[in-house]
């Protein structure tokens, strides 16, 4: 089943596709990123693929991914000879998942973007549930979706420094609103300057 | 700085035998008439209400009346995990409640932050308003609940809760500030 979807982009949208593959019987297509929205319109609209239920969007930090166990000349992404992204090698992959309530195939879409560039399209005005999973994204790894219609943080406070489920957040880091000021590793303040 | 601040069960019972008849007394109807706030954030709140339910009973020991307004209550229960983002909240129902007033962080998290050592979650209750009790366990038994209690009873007779011994911790601040 999955695999017929996956022919069906390969005719239409070859040129936008960085690699196919299935995991456990599930689709995945690695779309190009100035590519993605038109082909997430045609999944949408096409009454043969109809995917009209958003699953989740979330993402992979691949930072220091080495692939195990892979033959050699097996393509394996993010190594993969298929990326041709300028920019080195992709450390995050973007993921959103569809479902076709219709047809009953699911599809997984994946675009990958390097530390330095950390931008997607936003797939929010096609399925309005990827806005706020596609907050929570940005919110906790720092991805910039383009053209989403409010990208700010959803769960942490806005005084938040950095993205904390990168791989290079140190696990130790906190960063408090309020603390008492008579803890052994907070000043001690004078009685009257006030406890805040 | 020459002030203890904490004390072990015998010192209390010393430093209750030590009190005026008046303080004696003020103290003992304090004890036994603790109005509880649940400060209920997570799964321990489950062993809270058995706690509170009939077969515990935490009713024998005058402590069985929640209060969901922090200016009708005198005990402040962290009932589970605080984040960082719950912080300024805790710390303003706490200053909302009026003196003396007392607190028991109840179960792991609430007491250090337990298995969540991460950016969210604090590191215990304790970095934005002083604990009194501690009760481990992920969730505490409820026998560790009423056992508790029991301790900040003694400790409220003797005189020995954060909030009663505010006068000494501002003494000990302006000591520090003067050795500065």
């Amino acid at each position: 089943m999955s695999q017929k979807v996956l022919d069906a982009l390969k005719a239409v949208h070859g040129g936008a596709i960085e690699l196919l593959e299935t995991q456990h019987g599930d689709a995945i297509a690695w779309i190009k990123r100035d590519q993605l929205v038109a082909v997430a319109t045609w999944l949408k609209t096409s009454p043969e693929m109809a995917f009209d239920a958003p699953v989740f969007a979330t993402c992979i930090d691949r930072l220091d991914w080495k692939p195990i166990d892979v033959p050699p000349g097996v393509p394996v992404y993010p190594n993969s000879a298929a990326w041709t992204d300028a920019g080195g090698k992709p450390r995050f992959e973007v993921v959103w998942q569809l479902r076709s309530s219709l047809h009953h195939h699911r599809l997984r879409l994946k675009a990958a973007c390097p530390e330095h560039d950390p931008r997607v399209p936003s797939l929010a005005s096609l399925w309005p549930a990827f806005n706020w999973q596609e907050r929570e994204t940005f919110d906790m790894y720092g991805i910039q979706f383009e053209n989403h219609p409010d990208l700010r943080r959803i769960y942490l406070y806005e005084e938040f420094v950095g993205y904390p489920l990168r791989k290079d957040y140190p696990k130790e880091k906190r960063q408090p609103l309020v603390r008492r000021d008579d803890l052994p590793m907070n000043p001690i303040k004078a009685p009257g300057e006030g406890h805040h | 700085m020459g002030v203890e601040l904490t004390t072990t069960r015998l010192e209390d019972a010393a430093k209750w035998a030590k009190q005026s008849t008046l303080d004696r007394a003020t103290n003992w109807g304090r004890k036994f008439s603790l109005f509880t706030y649940p400060f209920v954030t997570a799964c321990c709140g489950m062993e809270f209400m058995s706690v509170a339910g009939p077969k515990y009973d935490i009713a024998r020991f005058g402590a069985e009346f929640p209060r969901f307004s922090p200016r009708q209550s005198d005990l402040l229960m962290i009932v589970g995990t605080i984040t960082e983002k719950q912080g300024p909240a805790l710390k303003r129902v706490f200053d909302q409640m009026a003196e003396p007033k007392w607190v028991i962080a109840f179960g792991v998290c609430a007491s250090t932050g337990g298995f969540y050592q991460n950016y969210h979650a604090m590191p215990g209750a304790d970095q934005v308003i002083p604990v009194d009790v501690y009760i481990p366990g992920c969730p505490p038994r409820p026998e560790q609940v009423l056992d508790a209690l029991i301790m900040l009873m003694d400790r409220i007779q003797a005189g020995r809760g954060h909030s009663q011994l505010r006068d000494k911790r501002e003494q000990v601040i302006a000591e520090a500030a003067q050795n500065e």
